[in-house]
């Protein structure tokens, strides 16, 4: 029981890849796989980096790989959807070092735009799957993952999803084993997929595929408990906790490799048990498998593909009652909101102001689509504001976008806007793209990338100049603004939308919740000045709130003094004190 | 037997601390323990939940719908909507305080009335002005190291195990206030 400690299924994870001996490891941010890559930065052992983008990310780690090193690349489920080009023909080509990609899904879309399951692209690029259950495992895992990889010449999944990622559980630790590096050999059949040659890895890939198949029931992540042979589950990940929390005394198949599945394995279990349910968070994966072999398992038209599984869900199929007592009471929502003093804030309060809709991104300011301020009206992937917008220009004309802009933010912009950019520039486009600029990738929690000056290990680094991109791709009217301006934001923002030139404007304003920053002043109301027009509540800050006797209060605790309020009172009953 | 606790509050009011302190409390105590977090979107002034299960063996990571021994609900709303969680002898503890959500702002739905009231009808319900307690000791931030201090006695474990623990987990600086915090709270209820 030696150096047992609690840890993040994430911090596991980055623990397992130091103690495999990775040495380079890149990713970008997102919810929830980021903190992976902030626990690996404190290894002094591994290189760590942000990367603008996952395919970047996954051809960095593509590139280690091939030069003979044990190299990681981290995502969101999302984010492999961007890494998928490098990772289908990554599994062609095979590793030198060892090579693993943790990607992380989202089922019950904690912080997510869809419920994807990485499994799926595991299968279709036969590339193998780990899940991990708890976080011991999840740092095994990814050991075990770099053993795979060396030994079947392929790169290596390990999918987590949202519960394990964020969820501490005891790990043992161990040492770091550092690894050899491999000698590079030239190698135009293996590491050039031109037709001639990718034929040639096609067929070893499904050799290879084939082959792990049939060790796989000998696989140590593979574990069958029979106990009680009258009921029995196929489960994976964290799915097999609540299968042991509802059933203790049920038979159970857990696979620890996901792709490819042990038929063995399902066939020795099947046959020991009397009725076997299939219970698998999102996608019938194994289910379709196993049935597909001729098994006759209950699965999906007992449990549902959406959001995360309980063992409740599992109590209320096997024995029809989940044991509750109270009932659920019916409240108010809570949704997520911009944090008192966000410039995002500032930005939208104009934006409502002029009736205008913004063709959305990925990140905090997405909130920006909800009441009172009601400015986003799409939301769909990193990057697609602009593509969107231009879309709709071409589409019905430049007119249809004189009330519309694009909001992006610093880092979305970097990771896949600034191809959308291009586009418009490229094809002549007319609309208004607004780049609101916090200086960090604030959604997940405050990571640096290309334009903030330091990089992931916290070193100071050439910080890109938004501006300067936006004009060196062909944009003519670049306009850097303070987001906390309205007045002029107000300004440029008419004068753009009402033009014919395509127009960036970029607003400024650093994430309130960046370290270092100092709040000295704090908003306060006049109650005797005060009218309850409720004017000011419409930019809809968390802070302020209506006393009793309906007058405005502002929350001194949580106000930030960023002064908003006070551009939409016309009684001056708010003013801006010393803290 | 595993010990379910939960901790439900809003983005902000430090629940994720608390639930690592009830944590390393229990892992000090020599517990198995899994605790389950809120990252990301979730964080962001909604509403939070954070889970703490310890025993001699803990297989999931979070407490479901009738199987928490204790809430601590750092807002009387949260409260509410996480009480169907509480077993049929459950506690229920409540920091009372209110913080309106973007939804009752706005004016699109009601902030419930009576809300302690109700919920001791059939609920064991224990209640705290914790914020008024931080100010006092002069740290609005102490919040949670005050209702931490009232919970404590239902979660179990000895007084001098939670001091430490308070005192491994909060910033250096702000150790002893927060021990004091705790303390305040602790004797609050006894």
């Amino acid at each position: 029981m030696a150096n047992k400690t609690i840890m993040l299924g994430n911090e596991a994870i980055a623990r397992g890849a130091f103690e495999a001996g990775v040495k380079v490891s890149s990713a970008y941010p997102g919810t929830p796989s980021t903190e992976i890559s902030e626990y690996l930065a404190k290894y002094d052992e591994v290189y760590t980096e942000w990367a603008p983008n996952e395919k970047v990310a996954a051809e960095v780690a593509i590139g280690a790989s091939f030069s003979g090193v044990r190299s990681l690349a981290c995502m969101k489920h999302v984010g492999l959807n961007v890494a998928s080009d490098p990772l289908y023909t990554f599994s062609y080509t095979g590793v030198n070092g060892g090579s693993v990609f943790v990607v992380a899904d989202d089922p019950g879309l904690a912080s997510s735009q869809n419920e994807q399951d990485t499994r799926m692209i595991g299968r279709s690029s036969h590339v193998p799957v780990l899940e991990p259950a708890d976080s011991q495992e999840a740092k095994d895992f990814v050991k075990f993952g770099y053993q795979l990889s060396e030994e079947y010449d392929t790169p290596v999944i390990l999918r987590t999803t949202t519960k394990l990622a964020h969820s501490q559980s005891a790990v043992e630790l161990c040492d770091r084993v550092e690894v050899e590096d491999k000698e590079y050999h030239r190698d135009l059949s293996k590491y050039v997929m031109m037709p001639a040659s990718a034929i040639g890895r096609h067929l070893a890939v499904e050799a290879r595929e084939i082959r792990m198949a049939n060790d796989a029931h000998s696989f140590p992540v593979n574990k069958m408990e029979i106990n009680d042979k009258k009921i029995g589950f196929i489960t994976c990940g964290i799915a097999y906790q609540y299968v042991k929390e509802a059933c203790p005394n049920a038979s159970v198949l857990k696979f620890g490799l996901v792709n490819p599945l042990s038929k063995k394995l399902v066939e020795e279990f099947v046959s020991s048990v009397e009725t076997v349910y299939i219970f698998e968070e999102l996608e019938p994966v194994i289910e379709e498998q196993v049935r597909a072999w001729g098994f006759d398992v209950k699965g999906k038209e007992c449990f549902t593909k959406q959001g995360e599984y309980s063992a409740n869900m599992l109590r209320r199929v096997i024995f029809g009652t989940d044991g509750t007592v109270f009932e659920k009471q019916d409240t108010p929502n809570r949704p997520p909101i911009l944090c008192p003093g966000c410039p995002h804030r500032s930005v939208y309060s104009v934006l409502n102001k002029l009736k205008i809709h913004a063709s959305g991104d990925i990140g905090c300011y997405t909130l920006g689509a909800v009441p009172p301020l009601g400015v986003v009206d799409t939301c769909v992937c990193m990057g697609a504001s602009i593509s969107a917008l231009h879309g709709m220009e071409k589409a019905k004309g430049k007119e249809f976008i004189k009330n519309w802009v694009a909001v992006i933010g610093d880092s979305t912009f970097l990771h896949t806007g600034i191809n959308s950019l291009i586009n418009m520039v490229y094809n002549k486009a007319t609309g208004t793209v607004m780049i609101l600029d916090n200086r960090t990738t604030g959604m997940t929690g405050h990571q640096e990338h290309a334009a903030t000056g330091k990089t992931l290990k916290g070193e100071d680094t050439y910080a890109i100049d938004l501006a300067q991109l936006c004009r060196a791709v062909g944009v003519k009217n670049v306009i850097e603004v303070n987001s906390f301006d309205v007045k002029r934001l107000e300004a440029v923002v008419k004068e753009s939308v009402n033009g014919d030139t395509l127009t960036v404007i970029i607003a400024k304003a650093p994430c309130v919740l960046l370290k270092g920053q100092k709040f000295p002043n704090v908003c306060k109301v006049n109650p005797d000045a005060c009218k309850k027009c409720g004017a000011c509540m419409k930019i809809g800050c968390p802070a302020m709130t209506r006393g009793e006797d309906g007058k405005v209060k502002i929350d001194a605790t949580m106000c930030n003094g960023c002064g908003l309020c006070k551009n939409y009172c016309k009684f001056n009953a708010i003013e801006i004190v010393e803290r | 037997m595993t010990k379910n606790i939960m901790i439900v509050g809003v983005g902000g009011q430090g629940t994720l601390l608390t639930s690592r302190i009830i944590g390393k409390a229990a892992m000090a105590m020599g517990y198995d323990v899994k605790i389950s977090e809120v990252h990301g979107m979730a964080q962001r002034g909604g509403s939070v939940v954070t889970f703490v299960r310890f025993g001699e063996t803990v297989n999931e990571p979070v407490v479901e719908e009738g199987q928490a021994d204790v809430i601590i609900a750092f807002e009387r709303l949260e409260a509410l909507r996480y009480s169907h969680f509480l077993k049929k002898d459950g506690v229920l503890v409540i920091n009372d305080c209110r913080i309106d959500p973007m939804t009752v702002v706005i004016g699109a739905k009601e902030y419930p009335s009576d809300i302690i009231e109700n919920l001791k009808a059939d609920h064991n319900v224990c209640s705290i002005d914790g914020q008024k307690i931080a100010l006092e000791l002069g740290n609005s931030k102490v919040l949670n190291s005050v209702v931490l201090g009232f919970a404590a006695s239902f979660i179990g474990f000895d007084k001098q195990i939670w001091l430490d623990t308070v005192a491994m987990t909060v910033p250096q600086k702000t150790i002893e206030i927060n021990k004091n915090a705790f303390e305040c709270g602790y004797n609050t209820n006894s």
